[in-house]
C-alpha cells in the first residue's frame, strides 16, 4: 500500500519534470547560462595581444563607480524611466478609456494610436530624426507657424534627452493601450449598472471599480515598460548615439559600445551584471508592493 | 544561384584541363562590407562582384552589406568568433588597430608574390595608404576613401554678392562668407557634429597646424595650443559669428538641410558628392576645406582588410577579387558613382573618370586636396579615445565646457588608455 503511494508519487514528481524540462532547458541555454557566464566574465580583464586576460576580481567594478560617465548614464536611465514609464501608462489608459467609450468612428481611432506600435522602432526613429530636424522639420515649421525660434532638439545637452523620452512614449503608448482595451472588455456591464443606480459619480465609478480591476494589467504593463526603459534603445542609434556629450546615453546603448566599439567585453560584462541586479530587484519590489492592491478575479 | 551555377560550370571547364590553375576546386569567399552614404550603392557592388566572378569561374563571393561601418566591425567580428566563414572584408580605414590588437588580419606584405602584384600596391595615393600602415607593413588596402570638402551653394553665393567662382580660401574668409550669406532662415555654413565629430575636428586642427596623433598610435595632442584654438574657432562660428547654428548639427539631416537651402556651405564627406549632385535643384561648387596656418584635411572611409583565419587559397583568392576591386576601372565606376576618391593615380586617366571629370570638375577637388590630407584619428584603444575627443567637441559646441578645459580632460584620458602601449 505505501510502496506504491510512494511509487505514484515519484510518478508525479517525474511528470512534474518532464512538463517542465523544455522550458527549464531553454531558460537555462539562453537565461540562466549567460548570466553566469556574464558574471564569471566580469572578474577577468580584457585580453589583448599585449596583455591576456587575468583574474582581477571586482576591479571592473570598482573602474565603474569611479567613472563619471557610469553615473551620467545611470542618471539618464533614472529619468527615462522615471518619465517614460508612468507617462506612457497614463496615456495608455486614457486612450483606451476613450477607444473603448461607444462612438463613431472607433475602429480608426483604436488604429491610429497602434499605428506607432506596429512600426518597427529604427523606422519610427528615422521618422523623428526628420520631425527634429531644426528649422525644416515637422515640429519647428509648426512651431515656426506661432513666431517661435528654431530648436535644435537632438543636438543639445539639455533637450536631447527629452527628445529621446518624447519617441518612446510615443512608441509605447500604443501598445500598451491595447492590454488596457481588451482588460476594460472583461469588466462586467453589470457593475456599471450596479453603481449607476446605487448613484455614483463617473470619477467614483472609475476610482473604485474600474481601476482597482485593471491592477492585474497595470502591474504587467508597469514591469514591461520598466523592462522596456532598459531595453529599448534602438531609436539611439539613428538619433543621438547618445550624444551631445552623452547627454542622451542610456545603459543599454553603452553597454553596446563597450562591447563592439571599445571592445571591452568584461567591463560590458560587469555593466550587464549592474543591470541585471538592479531589474531583479525592482521587479521583486514591484510584485511585493503591489500584491496586496491587486485583485484577481 | 545562377552565379552558382555559372561559377560550377566555369570550374568544370577548366577542370577538364584548360590552362587550369592549380586550385581546380570552387573557392567560395564571404565578405561583408558597409555603405555610410546615400544611394543605391548595394547595386554597385552586386554589379562589381558579378564581373569579378565572370572573369574568375572558380572563386564565388558572397558579398554581404552590413550597415554603416559599426555595424559591420561588429558582423565581421562576431562572424569570425563564431567559427562562419569571412575571409575578407571592407572595414573602417581607422579599426586597423583594434584589428591588429585581435590578432585577426594579415598584412599585404605577406600576401603580395610578383613584381606586379607589388606595383600594385604602389599604386594608391599615398596618403590613403597612411591609415592602413603600422609598423611599417600595410594592412589594409584603400577601397572607399574620401575626404572631407566644401559644399557651397553658388546661387546663393551670386544672391549674397559673393564671387561664385570664389569660394573662401582661409578661415577668416569662410566666416566672411557666413556673414553675407547668414538671412533671417538661412545660415552661413554648417559643419556636422554627431557620427563623427572628431574627424570634423581634426580637419580644424590640421588647418591650424597640427596631426592629433603620431604614426604608431601610440600618442595624441589633444591639449595642444594649436587644437585648443582649433576648436575655439569651430565654436565660435556659431557663438561669436553667428554664421552657424548652435548646438550640435546632424549628420546625417545636414545633407538635406544644404539642398534645402538652409545653409550657403557645408563641410560633409566627397561620398556624398553624387548625392547632392543628383538632388540638387540648384548650382552648387565644390572647394577644399580653407586653410588657416595650412590646407588640410583628414582622409576617410573603408579599406580592404584579408582575416588571418583563412587558408593560403582562399588569402590568394581574396587578393584577386581586392585586385580587382581596386583596379583603376572599378575605382573610377566607384567614384563616378558615390563620389568617393578615385583611388589610384590611374583611375582618373581612365576614359569613362576623364569624360566624367570634364562634364563635372566638381569631383576633382577629393583628389586634388590628397596632396594636403593626413591620416584618420586612429589609436589603440580607438574606441574609447575617439569617444574621449567627441565628447569634448560636443561638450565645447553645445556650450557645456571651454575648450581647453575639455580638450585637456579628453588628453588625460587619452594618455591613461594609451599608456600601456608606449
Amino acid at each position: 500500500m505505501i510502496s506504491s503511494d510512494r511509487h505514484e508519487r515519484r510518478r508525479m514528481a517525474m511528470y512534474g519534470w518532464m512538463l517542465l524540462a523544455p522550458a527549464l532547458i531553454m531558460l537555462t541555454t539562453f537565461a540562466f547560462l549567460p548570466t553566469v557566464s556574464a558574471l564569471w566574465r566580469s572578474f577577468f580583464s580584457r585580453e589583448t595581444s599585449r596583455n591576456p586576460s587575468e583574474f582581477i576580481g571586482l576591479e571592473n567594478y570598482t573602474y565603474l563607480f569611479q567613472d563619471p560617465i557610469f553615473w551620467q548614464v545611470a542618471t539618464n536611465n533614472l529619468i527615462y524611466a522615471g518619465v517614460t514609464i508612468p507617462v506612457s501608462i497614463v496615456i495608455a489608459l486614457s486612450m483606451a478609456l476613450w477607444a473603448n467609450s461607444k462612438m463613431q468612428g472607433r475602429t480608426f481611432l483604436r488604429i491610429a494610436y497602434f499605428t506607432p506600435t506596429m512600426l518597427p522602432m529604427i523606422a519610427a526613429a528615422n521618422l523623428w530624426l526628420f520631425f527634429y530636424t531644426p528649422d525644416i522639420g515637422l515640429i519647428d515649421s509648426i512651431t515656426g507657424l506661432f513666431g517661435a525660434e528654431p530648436v535644435n532638439w537632438l543636438g543639445q545637452p539639455e533637450t536631447a534627452l527629452w527628445a529621446i523620452i518624447v519617441v518612446t512614449i510615443w512608441k509605447e503608448a500604443g501598445f500598451y493601450m491595447i492590454f488596457y482595451l481588451a482588460a476594460l472588455q472583461t469588466i462586467p456591464p453589470d457593475l456599471r449598472e450596479a453603481a449607476i443606480i446605487e448613484g455614483a459619480s463617473r470619477w467614483t465609478y472609475l476610482r473604485r471599480i474600474v481601476l482597482p480591476l485593471l491592477m492585474p494589467t497595470t502591474l504587467f504593463v508597469m514591469i514591461n515598460a520598466m523592462i522596456n526603459s532598459v531595453k529599448l534603445i534602438d531609436h539611439l542609434f539613428i538619433l543621438t548615439k547618445g550624444g551631445p556629450n552623452n547627454a542622451s546615453k542610456l545603459l543599454l546603448y553603452w553597454i553596446w559600445e563597450t562591447a563592439f566599439s571599445y571592445f571591452d567585453r568584461p567591463m560590458a560584462a560587469a555593466l550587464t551584471v549592474l543591470v541585471l541586479a538592479v531589474l531583479g530587484l525592482v521587479a521583486i519590489l514591484q510584485f511585493r508592493g503591489l500584491e496586496g492592491r491587486i485583485h484577481y478575479r | 544561384m545562377n552565379r552558382q551555377l555559372t561559377g560550377l560550370l566555369g570550374a568544370s571547364v577548366l577542370a577538364a584541363g584548360l590552362a587550369a590553375p592549380a586550385a581546380a576546386e570552387d573557392i567560395e569567399l564571404t565578405m561583408y562590407y558597409p555603405i555610410a552614404v546615400g544611394g543605391p550603392l548595394t547595386e554597385v557592388v552586386d554589379g562589381m562582384i558579378a564581373g569579378f566572378e565572370e572573369e574568375n569561374p572558380d572563386i564565388t563571393v558572397n558579398a554581404i552589406y552590413a550597415g554603416n561601418y559599426d555595424d559591420t566591425r561588429v558582423r565581421a567580428i562576431s562572424a569570425l568568433e563564431s567559427g562562419e566563414p569571412a575571409q575578407l572584408s571592407v572595414m573602417f580605414s581607422i579599426d586597423v588597430y583594434e584589428l591588429l590588437e585581435q590578432d585577426l588580419i594579415v598584412p599585404f606584405d605577406d600576401l603580395v608574390e610578383t613584381e606586379e602584384e607589388k606595383e600594385w600596391l604602389d599604386s594608391f595615393y599615398p596618403a590613403l595608404m597612411s591609415n592602413g600602415t603600422v609598423d611599417d607593413k600595410v594592412w589594409g588596402v584603400p577601397f572607399q576613401r574620401s575626404t572631407i570638402v566644401l559644399y557651397y551653394n553658388k546661387d546663393m553665393f551670386e544672391e549674397a554678392g559673393l564671387d561664385p567662382e570664389d569660394p573662401p580660401e582661409t578661415w577668416d574668409e569662410m566666416v566672411e562668407a557666413g556673414k553675407a550669406l547668414r538671412g533671417d532662415d538661412r545660415w552661413g555654413v554648417m559643419v556636422p557634429s554627431t557620427g563623427y565629430p572628431y574627424w570634423m575636428f581634426q580637419a580644424f586642427a590640421i588647418q591650424n597646424g597640427i596631426e592629433l596623433m603620431n604614426e604608431n598610435g601610440t600618442e595624441v595632442y589633444f591639449d595642444s595650443p594649436e587644437a585648443i584654438e582649433a576648436l575655439a574657432y569651430w565654436r565660435d562660428l556659431s557663438a561669436e559669428h553667428d554664421v552657424m547654428p548652435g548646438g550640435t548639427i546632424e549628420w546625417g539631416t545636414l545633407r538635406q538641410a544644404f539642398l534645402e537651402g538652409q545653409t550657403g556651405m557645408m563641410w560633409h564627406t566627397t561620398g556624398n558628392l553624387t548625392a547632392v549632385r543628383n538632388e540638387a535643384d540648384f548650382d552648387f561648387g565644390v572647394a577644399m576645406l580653407p586653410a588657416n596656418e595650412r590646407q588640410g584635411s583628414p582622409t576617410g572611409g573603408g579599406n580592404f582588410y584579408v582575416f588571418k583565419d583563412s587558408t593560403e587559397e582562399e588569402q590568394r583568392a581574396s587578393m584577386e577579387l581586392i585586385k580587382y576591386m581596386t583596379a583603376p576601372e572599378r575605382a573610377a565606376e566607384w567614384s563616378i558613382e558615390t563620389g568617393y576618391v578615385g583611388i589610384s593615380p590611374a583611375a582618373y586617366e581612365t576614359e569613362a573618370l576623364q569624360d566624367y571629370v570634364d562634364d563635372f570638375p566638381q569631383a576633382l577637388v577629393a583628389r586634388d586636396q590628397l596632396e594636403v590630407a593626413v591620416a584618420e584619428l586612429s589609436t589603440y584603444e580607438t574606441g574609447r579615445v575617439r569617444e574621449a575627443l567627441n565628447n569634448a567637441v560636443q561638450s565645447v559646441l553645445t556650450g557645456s565646457a571651454e575648450p581647453e578645459e575639455a580638450l585637456s580632460q579628453a588628453q588625460s584620458k587619452a594618455d591613461r588608455l594609451l599608456r600601456a602601449y608606449r
